[in-house]
Protein backbone atom coordinates (compact mmCIF):
# COMPACT_ATOMS: atom_id res chain seq x y z
CA UNK A 1 0.00 0.00 0.00
CA UNK A 2 3.18 2.32 1.02
CA UNK A 3 4.57 1.61 -2.34
CA UNK A 4 1.16 2.76 -4.50
CA UNK A 5 0.97 5.77 -2.27
CA UNK A 6 4.85 6.89 -3.23
CA UNK A 7 3.80 6.38 -6.89
CA UNK A 8 1.13 8.56 -6.90
CA UNK A 9 2.50 11.23 -5.03
CA UNK A 10 5.62 10.83 -6.91
CA UNK A 11 3.61 11.13 -10.20
CA UNK A 12 1.87 14.11 -8.77
CA UNK A 13 5.50 15.76 -7.90
CA UNK A 14 6.55 15.39 -11.28
CA UNK A 15 3.75 17.38 -12.82
CA UNK A 16 3.97 20.22 -9.89
CA UNK A 17 7.98 20.37 -10.70
CA UNK A 18 6.87 21.55 -14.07
CA UNK A 19 4.96 24.28 -12.70
CA UNK A 20 8.26 25.23 -10.54
CA UNK A 21 9.94 25.03 -13.74
CA UNK A 22 12.97 22.36 -12.41
CA UNK A 23 12.68 20.44 -15.91
CA UNK A 24 15.63 19.89 -15.53
CA UNK A 25 15.57 17.58 -12.21
CA UNK A 26 12.36 15.49 -13.60
CA UNK A 27 14.05 12.49 -14.67
CA UNK A 28 17.18 11.95 -11.73
CA UNK A 29 14.24 12.67 -9.28
CA UNK A 30 11.73 10.32 -10.71
CA UNK A 31 14.47 7.67 -10.46
CA UNK A 32 15.28 8.10 -6.75
CA UNK A 33 11.33 8.29 -6.19
CA UNK A 34 10.90 4.29 -8.14
CA UNK A 35 13.68 3.44 -5.93
CA UNK A 36 12.06 5.10 -3.03
CA UNK A 37 8.86 2.76 -3.97
CA UNK A 38 11.39 -0.08 -5.05
CA UNK A 39 12.53 -0.04 -1.38
CA UNK A 40 9.09 0.09 0.11
CA UNK A 41 8.02 -3.12 -1.71
CA UNK A 42 11.20 -4.86 -0.51
CA UNK A 43 10.22 -3.86 3.26
CA UNK A 44 6.73 -5.38 2.76
CA UNK A 45 8.47 -8.83 1.23
CA UNK A 46 7.12 -11.02 3.59
CA UNK A 47 4.10 -9.26 4.89
CA UNK A 48 0.59 -10.40 4.17
CA UNK A 49 -1.96 -8.01 4.17
CA UNK A 50 -5.55 -6.10 2.98
CA UNK A 51 -6.74 -2.88 2.98
CA UNK A 52 -9.71 -0.58 2.16
CA UNK A 53 -12.31 -4.00 2.53
CA UNK A 54 -9.98 -6.32 0.73
CA UNK A 55 -9.39 -3.99 -2.15
CA UNK A 56 -5.82 -4.62 -2.11
CA UNK A 57 -4.09 -7.24 -1.28
CA UNK A 58 -0.41 -7.42 -0.65
CA UNK A 59 1.49 -11.00 -0.42
CA UNK A 60 4.58 -12.26 -1.81
CA UNK A 61 3.16 -13.02 -5.11
CA UNK A 62 1.89 -9.20 -5.12
CA UNK A 63 5.47 -7.75 -4.34
CA UNK A 64 7.58 -9.93 -6.57
CA UNK A 65 5.12 -8.91 -9.70
CA UNK A 66 5.27 -5.61 -8.62
CA UNK A 67 9.39 -4.64 -8.07
CA UNK A 68 9.57 -6.25 -11.50
CA UNK A 69 7.22 -3.61 -13.16
CA UNK A 70 9.32 -0.63 -10.72
CA UNK A 71 12.78 -2.11 -12.15
CA UNK A 72 10.89 -2.10 -15.79
CA UNK A 73 9.41 1.49 -15.72
CA UNK A 74 13.12 2.64 -14.03
CA UNK A 75 14.37 1.43 -17.17
CA UNK A 76 12.07 2.98 -19.54
CA UNK A 77 12.05 6.25 -17.42
CA UNK A 78 15.56 6.50 -17.78
CA UNK A 79 15.43 6.07 -21.86
CA UNK A 80 13.29 8.72 -21.95
CA UNK A 81 15.53 11.30 -20.75
CA UNK A 82 17.45 10.33 -24.19
CA UNK A 83 14.27 9.76 -26.15
CA UNK A 84 12.17 12.66 -25.81
CA UNK A 85 15.50 15.10 -25.87
CA UNK A 86 13.65 17.29 -28.78
CA UNK A 87 10.67 17.90 -27.00
CA UNK A 88 12.24 18.11 -23.80
CA UNK A 89 9.41 20.31 -22.73
CA UNK A 90 7.23 17.88 -22.33
CA UNK A 91 9.46 15.33 -20.61
CA UNK A 92 6.95 15.97 -17.29
CA UNK A 93 4.12 14.63 -19.13
CA UNK A 94 5.95 11.59 -20.56
CA UNK A 95 7.38 10.85 -17.13
CA UNK A 96 4.29 11.28 -14.76
CA UNK A 97 2.31 8.51 -17.40
CA UNK A 98 4.57 6.25 -17.04
CA UNK A 99 4.44 6.34 -12.97
CA UNK A 100 0.54 6.58 -13.69
CA UNK A 101 1.35 3.64 -15.92
CA UNK A 102 2.99 1.76 -13.49
CA UNK A 103 -0.13 2.40 -10.65
CA UNK A 104 -2.44 0.55 -13.39
CA UNK A 105 0.29 -2.40 -13.51
CA UNK A 106 0.64 -2.24 -9.55
CA UNK A 107 -3.23 -2.54 -9.29
CA UNK A 108 -3.49 -5.31 -11.94
CA UNK A 109 -1.29 -6.97 -9.25
CA UNK A 110 -2.44 -6.31 -6.46
CA UNK A 111 -5.95 -6.16 -6.87
CA UNK A 112 -8.93 -8.32 -4.45
CA UNK A 113 -11.79 -6.73 -5.77
CA UNK A 114 -12.98 -7.06 -9.30
CA UNK A 115 -13.23 -3.14 -9.22
CA UNK A 116 -9.58 -2.60 -8.39
CA UNK A 117 -8.89 -4.89 -11.44
CA UNK A 118 -10.95 -3.36 -13.96
CA UNK A 119 -9.66 0.44 -12.69
CA UNK A 120 -5.97 -0.67 -13.15
CA UNK A 121 -6.64 -2.08 -16.60
CA UNK A 122 -8.07 1.02 -17.40
CA UNK A 123 -6.05 3.01 -15.83
CA UNK A 124 -2.88 0.93 -17.98
CA UNK A 125 -4.86 1.14 -21.25
CA UNK A 126 -5.65 4.82 -21.33
CA UNK A 127 -2.05 5.75 -20.20
CA UNK A 128 -1.14 3.59 -23.39
CA UNK A 129 -3.68 5.04 -25.88
CA UNK A 130 -2.02 8.53 -24.81
CA UNK A 131 1.64 6.96 -25.13
CA UNK A 132 0.89 5.60 -28.35
CA UNK A 133 -0.32 8.60 -30.01
CA UNK A 134 2.06 10.98 -28.72
CA UNK A 135 3.49 11.71 -31.65
CA UNK A 136 0.84 13.83 -32.57
CA UNK A 137 2.12 15.24 -36.24
CA UNK A 138 2.99 11.83 -37.15
CA UNK A 139 0.14 9.97 -38.93
CA UNK A 140 1.99 6.53 -38.12
CA UNK A 141 1.56 7.26 -34.70
CA UNK A 142 -1.81 8.71 -34.77
CA UNK A 143 -2.93 5.39 -36.51
CA UNK A 144 -1.51 3.47 -33.96
CA UNK A 145 -3.39 5.38 -31.06
CA UNK A 146 -6.48 5.27 -33.41
CA UNK A 147 -6.45 1.02 -33.49
CA UNK A 148 -5.14 0.68 -30.15
CA UNK A 149 -7.66 2.62 -28.84
CA UNK A 150 -10.70 0.87 -30.56
CA UNK A 151 -9.16 -2.46 -30.21
CA UNK A 152 -8.65 -1.37 -26.09
CA UNK A 153 -12.16 -0.44 -25.15
CA UNK A 154 -13.45 -2.86 -27.39
CA UNK A 155 -11.68 -5.53 -24.65
CA UNK A 156 -12.40 -3.50 -21.47
CA UNK A 157 -16.06 -3.39 -22.92
CA UNK A 158 -15.96 -7.38 -23.02
CA UNK A 159 -14.23 -7.43 -19.43
CA UNK A 160 -16.56 -5.23 -18.33
CA UNK A 161 -19.66 -6.95 -19.19
CA UNK A 162 -17.68 -10.31 -17.92
CA UNK A 163 -17.35 -8.47 -14.52
CA UNK A 164 -21.34 -7.84 -14.73
CA UNK A 165 -22.59 -11.46 -15.37
CA UNK A 166 -19.87 -12.75 -12.60
CA UNK A 167 -21.27 -10.10 -9.99
CA UNK A 168 -25.04 -11.26 -11.21
CA UNK A 169 -23.88 -15.02 -10.57
CA UNK A 170 -21.72 -14.48 -7.34
CA UNK A 171 -23.17 -11.30 -5.97
CA UNK A 172 -20.18 -10.15 -4.89
CA UNK A 173 -17.14 -8.00 -7.01
CA UNK A 174 -14.16 -9.65 -3.83
CA UNK A 175 -11.88 -12.78 -5.21
CA UNK A 176 -12.53 -14.55 -2.23
CA UNK A 177 -16.18 -14.46 -2.18
CA UNK A 178 -16.26 -15.41 -5.64
CA UNK A 179 -13.77 -18.36 -5.70
CA UNK A 180 -16.02 -19.29 -2.33
CA UNK A 181 -19.25 -19.09 -4.22
CA UNK A 182 -18.01 -21.11 -7.33
CA UNK A 183 -16.36 -23.98 -5.45
CA UNK A 184 -19.66 -24.27 -2.97
CA UNK A 185 -23.11 -23.34 -5.24
CA UNK A 186 -24.22 -24.83 -8.17
CA UNK A 187 -23.41 -21.45 -10.96
CA UNK A 188 -25.87 -20.26 -13.12
CA UNK A 189 -24.43 -20.51 -16.71
CA UNK A 190 -23.95 -16.78 -16.77
CA UNK A 191 -21.19 -17.49 -14.71
CA UNK A 192 -18.97 -19.00 -17.61
CA UNK A 193 -20.40 -16.79 -19.87
CA UNK A 194 -18.92 -14.07 -17.88
CA UNK A 195 -15.33 -15.55 -17.55
CA UNK A 196 -15.39 -16.33 -21.23
CA UNK A 197 -16.04 -13.12 -22.27
CA UNK A 198 -13.20 -11.67 -19.03
CA UNK A 199 -11.11 -14.19 -21.28
CA UNK A 200 -11.56 -12.44 -24.53
CA UNK A 201 -10.64 -9.38 -23.09
CA UNK A 202 -7.53 -10.45 -21.77
CA UNK A 203 -6.12 -12.32 -24.63
CA UNK A 204 -6.67 -8.75 -26.23
CA UNK A 205 -4.68 -7.52 -24.02
CA UNK A 206 -2.00 -9.87 -23.64
CA UNK A 207 -1.93 -9.57 -27.39
CA UNK A 208 -2.26 -13.90 -27.77
CA UNK A 209 -4.18 -15.61 -30.77
CA UNK A 210 -7.52 -14.95 -31.77
CA UNK A 211 -6.72 -11.23 -30.71
CA UNK A 212 -3.38 -10.59 -31.59
CA UNK A 213 -4.03 -9.05 -35.04
CA UNK A 214 -3.83 -5.48 -33.49
CA UNK A 215 -0.37 -5.94 -31.90
CA UNK A 216 1.80 -5.61 -35.00
CA UNK A 217 0.28 -2.41 -36.21
CA UNK A 218 0.55 -0.28 -32.98
CA UNK A 219 4.29 -1.34 -32.07
CA UNK A 220 5.33 -0.23 -36.16
CA UNK A 221 3.19 2.99 -35.62
CA UNK A 222 4.23 3.77 -31.78
CA UNK A 223 7.33 6.34 -30.77
CA UNK A 224 9.95 3.44 -30.17
CA UNK A 225 9.90 3.93 -26.09
CA UNK A 226 6.78 3.37 -26.58
CA UNK A 227 6.69 -0.14 -28.12
CA UNK A 228 9.71 -0.88 -25.49
CA UNK A 229 6.82 0.10 -22.85
CA UNK A 230 4.12 -2.01 -24.54
CA UNK A 231 6.25 -4.94 -25.25
CA UNK A 232 8.13 -5.07 -21.89
CA UNK A 233 5.57 -3.37 -18.99
CA UNK A 234 1.99 -3.60 -20.07
CA UNK A 235 2.42 -6.94 -21.50
CA UNK A 236 3.93 -8.71 -18.53
CA UNK A 237 1.04 -6.89 -16.42
CA UNK A 238 -1.70 -8.23 -18.41
CA UNK A 239 -0.30 -11.56 -17.99
CA UNK A 240 0.09 -11.05 -14.24
CA UNK A 241 -3.33 -10.21 -14.03
CA UNK A 242 -4.58 -12.86 -16.36
CA UNK A 243 -2.25 -15.14 -13.79
CA UNK A 244 -4.46 -13.92 -10.72
CA UNK A 245 -7.61 -14.23 -12.06
CA UNK A 246 -6.77 -17.66 -13.50
CA UNK A 247 -6.53 -19.12 -10.04
CA UNK A 248 -9.53 -18.37 -9.02
CA UNK A 249 -11.95 -18.92 -12.31
CA UNK A 250 -9.94 -21.78 -13.69
CA UNK A 251 -11.22 -24.55 -11.40
CA UNK A 252 -14.80 -23.49 -11.55
CA UNK A 253 -14.67 -23.84 -15.24
CA UNK A 254 -15.49 -27.47 -16.99
CA UNK A 255 -12.78 -30.22 -17.42
CA UNK A 256 -12.16 -29.80 -20.99
CA UNK A 257 -11.49 -26.11 -20.75
CA UNK A 258 -7.89 -27.05 -20.26
CA UNK A 259 -8.00 -28.20 -23.93
CA UNK A 260 -9.39 -24.71 -25.13
CA UNK A 261 -6.24 -22.69 -23.55
CA UNK A 262 -3.88 -25.30 -24.63
CA UNK A 263 -5.43 -25.23 -28.33
CA UNK A 264 -5.22 -21.13 -28.25
CA UNK A 265 -1.85 -21.62 -26.78
CA UNK A 266 -0.65 -23.98 -29.80
CA UNK A 267 -1.97 -21.52 -32.20
CA UNK A 268 -0.25 -18.57 -30.84
CA UNK A 269 2.86 -19.85 -30.81
CA UNK A 270 2.49 -20.85 -34.31
CA UNK A 271 1.16 -17.57 -35.42
CA UNK A 272 3.44 -15.56 -33.56
CA UNK A 273 6.80 -17.60 -34.84
CA UNK A 274 5.60 -18.17 -38.49
CA UNK A 275 4.44 -14.55 -39.43
CA UNK A 276 7.79 -13.12 -37.61
CA UNK A 277 9.93 -14.67 -40.19
CA UNK A 278 8.55 -12.77 -43.46
CA UNK A 279 9.06 -9.37 -41.65
CA UNK A 280 11.48 -6.56 -42.79
CA UNK A 281 10.79 -3.68 -39.83
CA UNK A 282 12.72 -4.63 -36.37
CA UNK A 283 9.26 -3.10 -34.75
CA UNK A 284 7.00 -5.66 -36.70
CA UNK A 285 9.44 -8.88 -35.72
CA UNK A 286 9.49 -7.86 -32.03
CA UNK A 287 5.71 -7.66 -32.27
CA UNK A 288 5.33 -11.46 -33.50
CA UNK A 289 8.07 -12.66 -31.21
CA UNK A 290 6.22 -10.77 -28.44
CA UNK A 291 2.85 -12.75 -29.98
CA UNK A 292 5.04 -15.99 -29.15
CA UNK A 293 6.05 -15.33 -25.78
CA UNK A 294 2.41 -14.35 -24.90
CA UNK A 295 2.04 -17.94 -25.71
CA UNK A 296 4.82 -19.11 -23.19
CA UNK A 297 3.25 -17.43 -20.51
CA UNK A 298 0.00 -18.54 -21.39
CA UNK A 299 1.88 -22.20 -20.64
CA UNK A 300 2.50 -21.26 -17.21
CA UNK A 301 -0.61 -20.03 -16.34
CA UNK A 302 -2.54 -22.66 -17.75
CA UNK A 303 -0.34 -25.54 -15.30
CA UNK A 304 -0.98 -23.18 -12.12
CA UNK A 305 -0.17 -22.31 -8.84
CA UNK A 306 2.72 -24.72 -9.10
CA UNK A 307 4.02 -22.77 -12.27
CA UNK A 308 4.29 -19.23 -10.58
CA UNK A 309 7.47 -19.05 -9.98
CA UNK A 310 8.58 -20.32 -13.19
CA UNK A 311 5.89 -17.76 -14.24
CA UNK A 312 7.85 -15.12 -12.71
CA UNK A 313 11.53 -16.42 -13.89
CA UNK A 314 10.06 -16.38 -17.48
CA UNK A 315 8.84 -12.55 -17.28
CA UNK A 316 12.15 -11.11 -15.76
CA UNK A 317 13.86 -12.94 -18.34
CA UNK A 318 11.81 -11.84 -21.08
CA UNK A 319 11.27 -8.37 -20.13
CA UNK A 320 14.79 -7.42 -19.16
CA UNK A 321 15.77 -9.55 -22.58
CA UNK A 322 13.27 -6.70 -24.45
CA UNK A 323 15.05 -4.24 -22.54
CA UNK A 324 18.32 -4.74 -23.68
CA UNK A 325 17.38 -5.28 -27.19
CA UNK A 326 14.81 -2.28 -27.43
CA UNK A 327 17.49 -0.31 -25.93
CA UNK A 328 19.95 -1.44 -28.77
CA UNK A 329 17.25 -0.44 -31.16
CA UNK A 330 16.51 2.74 -29.86
CA UNK A 331 20.60 3.53 -30.21
CA UNK A 332 20.51 2.65 -34.15
CA UNK A 333 17.34 4.00 -34.94
CA UNK A 334 17.26 7.36 -32.93
CA UNK A 335 17.15 9.62 -36.35
CA UNK A 336 15.80 6.98 -38.47
CA UNK A 337 12.18 7.47 -39.64
CA UNK A 338 11.82 3.88 -39.58
CA UNK A 339 13.56 0.71 -37.92
CA UNK A 340 14.17 -1.78 -40.81
CA UNK A 341 16.12 -4.42 -39.93
CA UNK A 342 18.45 -3.06 -43.25
CA UNK A 343 19.71 -0.22 -40.80
CA UNK A 344 21.66 -2.73 -38.87
CA UNK A 345 23.52 -3.35 -41.23
CA UNK A 346 27.65 -3.64 -40.09
CA UNK A 347 26.76 -2.60 -37.26
CA UNK A 348 28.69 -4.71 -34.86
CA UNK A 349 32.06 -3.15 -37.13
CA UNK A 350 31.26 0.40 -35.66
CA UNK A 351 29.60 -0.63 -31.85
CA UNK A 352 30.72 -4.24 -31.21
CA UNK A 353 29.63 -3.77 -27.66
CA UNK A 354 26.51 -3.04 -28.47
CA UNK A 355 25.73 -5.59 -31.37
CA UNK A 356 26.81 -8.28 -29.38
CA UNK A 357 24.51 -7.10 -26.52
CA UNK A 358 21.80 -7.06 -28.83
CA UNK A 359 22.85 -10.67 -29.87
CA UNK A 360 22.60 -11.70 -26.66
CA UNK A 361 19.15 -10.06 -25.84
CA UNK A 362 17.75 -12.10 -28.92
CA UNK A 363 19.54 -15.08 -28.25
CA UNK A 364 17.83 -15.09 -24.53
CA UNK A 365 14.97 -14.77 -26.05
CA UNK A 366 15.00 -17.57 -28.48
CA UNK A 367 16.18 -19.70 -25.71
CA UNK A 368 19.94 -20.52 -26.29
CA UNK A 369 21.33 -22.07 -23.18
CA UNK A 370 23.27 -20.07 -20.65
CA UNK A 371 21.27 -16.72 -20.97
CA UNK A 372 17.66 -16.73 -19.20
CA UNK A 373 15.22 -17.01 -21.08
CA UNK A 374 16.20 -20.91 -21.85
CA UNK A 375 16.07 -21.87 -18.25
CA UNK A 376 12.63 -19.81 -18.29
CA UNK A 377 11.60 -22.13 -21.38
CA UNK A 378 13.23 -25.22 -19.85
CA UNK A 379 11.30 -24.59 -16.41
CA UNK A 380 8.13 -24.31 -18.29
CA UNK A 381 8.31 -27.58 -20.60
CA UNK A 382 9.44 -29.25 -17.84
CA UNK A 383 6.49 -28.43 -16.20
CA UNK A 384 4.39 -28.72 -18.46
CA UNK A 385 5.58 -32.53 -19.18
CA UNK A 386 4.76 -33.53 -15.82
CA UNK A 387 1.33 -32.51 -15.90
CA UNK A 388 1.25 -34.63 -19.37
CA UNK A 389 0.85 -31.65 -22.06
CA UNK A 390 2.90 -33.68 -24.82
CA UNK A 391 1.61 -32.15 -27.60
CA UNK A 392 1.78 -28.65 -26.94
CA UNK A 393 5.28 -28.91 -25.89
CA UNK A 394 6.27 -30.66 -29.02
CA UNK A 395 4.94 -27.91 -30.78
CA UNK A 396 6.33 -25.61 -28.37
CA UNK A 397 9.99 -26.64 -29.14
CA UNK A 398 9.39 -26.30 -32.67
CA UNK A 399 8.45 -23.19 -32.90
CA UNK A 400 11.17 -22.05 -30.47
CA UNK A 401 13.25 -23.75 -33.55
CA UNK A 402 11.34 -21.40 -36.00
CA UNK A 403 12.06 -18.21 -33.93
CA UNK A 404 16.20 -18.63 -33.95
CA UNK A 405 15.47 -18.09 -37.56
CA UNK A 406 14.31 -14.67 -37.90
CA UNK A 407 16.29 -13.47 -34.25
CA UNK A 408 19.17 -14.67 -36.41
CA UNK A 409 18.70 -13.25 -39.36
CA UNK A 410 19.07 -9.47 -37.40
CA UNK A 411 22.61 -11.09 -36.06
CA UNK A 412 23.54 -11.69 -39.26
CA UNK A 413 22.96 -8.45 -40.58
CA UNK A 414 24.75 -6.85 -37.65
CA UNK A 415 27.90 -9.03 -38.21
CA UNK A 416 28.40 -10.37 -42.06
CA UNK A 417 27.67 -7.19 -44.16
CA UNK A 418 30.52 -5.45 -43.72
CA UNK A 419 30.32 -2.39 -46.02
CA UNK A 420 27.88 -0.43 -44.24
CA UNK A 421 27.09 3.14 -46.28
CA UNK A 422 30.21 5.45 -45.87
CA UNK A 423 28.09 7.74 -44.42
CA UNK A 424 26.46 5.52 -41.59
CA UNK A 425 27.38 7.45 -38.03
CA UNK A 426 25.85 6.45 -35.09
CA UNK A 427 25.65 8.99 -32.43
CA UNK A 428 27.16 8.41 -29.36
CA UNK A 429 24.46 8.39 -26.80
CA UNK A 430 25.41 7.36 -23.05
CA UNK A 431 22.30 6.51 -21.49
CA UNK A 432 20.98 4.12 -24.37
CA UNK A 433 24.57 2.09 -23.86
CA UNK A 434 24.58 2.28 -20.54
CA UNK A 435 21.08 0.50 -19.67
CA UNK A 436 21.35 -1.91 -22.46
CA UNK A 437 24.50 -3.73 -20.49
CA UNK A 438 23.53 -3.13 -17.41
CA UNK A 439 19.86 -5.17 -18.37
CA UNK A 440 21.83 -7.44 -20.62
CA UNK A 441 24.28 -8.20 -17.26
CA UNK A 442 20.98 -8.65 -15.27
CA UNK A 443 20.06 -11.53 -17.71
CA UNK A 444 23.10 -13.36 -17.76
CA UNK A 445 23.31 -13.65 -14.13
CA UNK A 446 20.09 -14.45 -13.39
CA UNK A 447 20.52 -17.37 -16.51
CA UNK A 448 23.90 -18.38 -14.19
CA UNK A 449 21.87 -18.78 -11.09
CA UNK A 450 18.29 -19.39 -11.79
CA UNK A 451 17.93 -20.17 -8.26
CA UNK A 452 18.27 -15.98 -7.54
CA UNK A 453 14.73 -16.11 -8.94
CA UNK A 454 13.22 -19.17 -8.39
CA UNK A 455 14.29 -19.25 -4.07
CA UNK A 456 12.38 -16.39 -3.87
CA UNK A 457 8.85 -17.90 -3.58
CA UNK B 1 -37.87 -0.30 -7.53
CA UNK B 2 -38.34 -3.82 -5.93
CA UNK B 3 -41.73 -4.03 -7.48
CA UNK B 4 -40.57 -3.01 -10.98
CA UNK B 5 -37.98 -5.99 -11.04
CA UNK B 6 -40.79 -8.44 -9.30
CA UNK B 7 -42.91 -7.84 -12.78
CA UNK B 8 -40.42 -7.59 -14.99
CA UNK B 9 -37.94 -9.89 -13.79
CA UNK B 10 -34.03 -10.24 -13.89
CA UNK B 11 -33.93 -11.92 -17.42
CA UNK B 12 -35.12 -9.28 -19.31
CA UNK B 13 -32.85 -6.72 -18.16
CA UNK B 14 -30.28 -9.68 -19.06
CA UNK B 15 -31.35 -10.11 -22.56
CA UNK B 16 -31.49 -6.52 -22.78
CA UNK B 17 -28.16 -5.56 -21.69
CA UNK B 18 -27.10 -8.23 -24.13
CA UNK B 19 -29.02 -6.79 -27.01
CA UNK B 20 -27.65 -3.61 -26.23
CA UNK B 21 -23.79 -4.99 -25.51
CA UNK B 22 -24.68 -7.01 -29.50
CA UNK B 23 -25.61 -3.35 -31.25
CA UNK B 24 -22.38 -2.07 -29.62
CA UNK B 25 -19.77 -4.50 -30.87
CA UNK B 26 -21.38 -4.65 -34.22
CA UNK B 27 -21.11 -0.91 -34.54
CA UNK B 28 -17.67 -1.12 -34.04
CA UNK B 29 -17.22 -4.09 -36.31
CA UNK B 30 -19.31 -2.86 -39.09
CA UNK B 31 -19.16 0.93 -39.15
CA UNK B 32 -16.05 2.79 -40.48
CA UNK B 33 -17.13 6.54 -39.04
CA UNK B 34 -14.99 7.24 -35.86
CA UNK B 35 -17.92 9.06 -34.20
CA UNK B 36 -20.11 6.25 -34.79
CA UNK B 37 -17.34 4.40 -33.22
CA UNK B 38 -17.10 6.05 -30.41
CA UNK B 39 -20.68 5.82 -29.52
CA UNK B 40 -20.73 2.03 -30.14
CA UNK B 41 -18.17 1.43 -27.41
CA UNK B 42 -20.27 3.91 -25.23
CA UNK B 43 -22.88 1.56 -25.78
CA UNK B 44 -20.73 -1.30 -24.58
CA UNK B 45 -20.45 0.00 -21.60
CA UNK B 46 -23.27 1.27 -20.54
CA UNK B 47 -24.79 -2.23 -21.80
CA UNK B 48 -22.77 -3.43 -19.04
CA UNK B 49 -23.72 -0.33 -16.46
CA UNK B 50 -27.29 -1.31 -16.81
CA UNK B 51 -26.53 -5.42 -15.93
CA UNK B 52 -24.90 -4.31 -12.49
CA UNK B 53 -27.75 -2.53 -11.80
CA UNK B 54 -30.18 -4.74 -12.77
CA UNK B 55 -28.16 -7.40 -10.67
CA UNK B 56 -27.28 -4.80 -8.06
CA UNK B 57 -31.06 -4.58 -7.35
CA UNK B 58 -31.72 -8.08 -7.88
CA UNK B 59 -29.01 -9.18 -5.22
CA UNK B 60 -29.98 -5.92 -2.92
CA UNK B 61 -26.30 -4.62 -2.80
CA UNK B 62 -25.29 -1.31 -3.54
CA UNK B 63 -21.88 -2.50 -4.71
CA UNK B 64 -22.58 -3.00 -8.19
CA UNK B 65 -23.88 0.75 -8.29
CA UNK B 66 -20.90 1.93 -6.89
CA UNK B 67 -19.13 0.35 -9.84
CA UNK B 68 -21.52 1.90 -12.13
CA UNK B 69 -20.13 5.23 -11.02
CA UNK B 70 -16.52 4.36 -11.50
CA UNK B 71 -17.20 2.87 -15.07
CA UNK B 72 -18.84 5.90 -15.82
CA UNK B 73 -15.57 7.81 -14.66
CA UNK B 74 -13.67 5.40 -16.56
CA UNK B 75 -15.72 6.08 -19.94
CA UNK B 76 -15.42 9.39 -19.82
CA UNK B 77 -11.86 9.26 -19.78
CA UNK B 78 -11.60 6.92 -22.57
CA UNK B 79 -13.63 8.89 -24.39
CA UNK B 80 -12.01 12.14 -24.02
CA UNK B 81 -8.84 10.32 -25.00
CA UNK B 82 -10.20 9.00 -27.99
CA UNK B 83 -11.40 12.18 -29.23
CA UNK B 84 -8.24 13.98 -28.47
CA UNK B 85 -6.79 11.00 -31.12
CA UNK B 86 -9.54 11.62 -34.00
CA UNK B 87 -8.51 15.34 -33.61
CA UNK B 88 -4.57 14.93 -34.49
CA UNK B 89 -5.60 12.52 -36.86
CA UNK B 90 -8.44 15.39 -38.57
CA UNK B 91 -5.14 17.64 -38.77
CA UNK B 92 -3.00 15.36 -40.48
CA UNK B 93 -5.69 13.90 -42.84
CA UNK B 94 -8.75 15.89 -42.78
CA UNK B 95 -10.93 13.25 -42.71
CA UNK B 96 -12.63 11.10 -39.71
CA UNK B 97 -12.81 8.29 -41.79
CA UNK B 98 -11.10 4.91 -40.48
CA UNK B 99 -10.50 3.24 -43.68
CA UNK B 100 -8.06 6.04 -44.73
CA UNK B 101 -5.88 4.90 -41.93
CA UNK B 102 -4.10 2.25 -43.96
CA UNK B 103 -0.28 3.30 -43.68
CA UNK B 104 0.65 0.85 -41.18
CA UNK B 105 1.25 -2.75 -43.17
CA UNK B 106 3.79 -5.49 -42.75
Amino acid sequence: MSTLIALASLAVLILVLEIINLRKTIVPLTLIGLLVALGFNICNFNTIDSFYNNMIVINKTTTLFSSLFIVLTFFIVALGQSFYKEQYDKISDYTSLKIFLLIGAYCMVAFGNMVMFFLGLEILSITLYILAGSDRTNIKSNEAGMKYFLMGSFASGFILFGIALIYGATASFDLDQIQLASSQLAMPKWFMVGFVLMLVGLLFKIAAFPFHFWAPDVYQGSPLLTTTTMSTLAKVAAVAAFYKLSLVFFPAMPANFSNLIAFLIIVTLIVGNVMALKQNNIKRLMAYSGISHAGFMLMAILLGKQAEPHLFYYMVAYAIAGIAAFSVILYVCQDKKEELVIHFRGFAKHKPVLAVTLSLALLSMAGIPILAGFFGKLFLFTQALNQGYYVMVVIAVITSIISIYYYFKVIIVMFTYKNADANTTYQKNFIYSTVAIIAIVINLIIGFCPSLIIDLF
Amino acid sequence: MEHVLQQIGIDQYIYLSIILFSIGAFGILYRRNAIVMFMSIEIMLNAANLLLVAFSNYHEDANGQVFVFFTMAVAAAEVAIGLAILVAIYRNIGSIDIDKLKNLKG
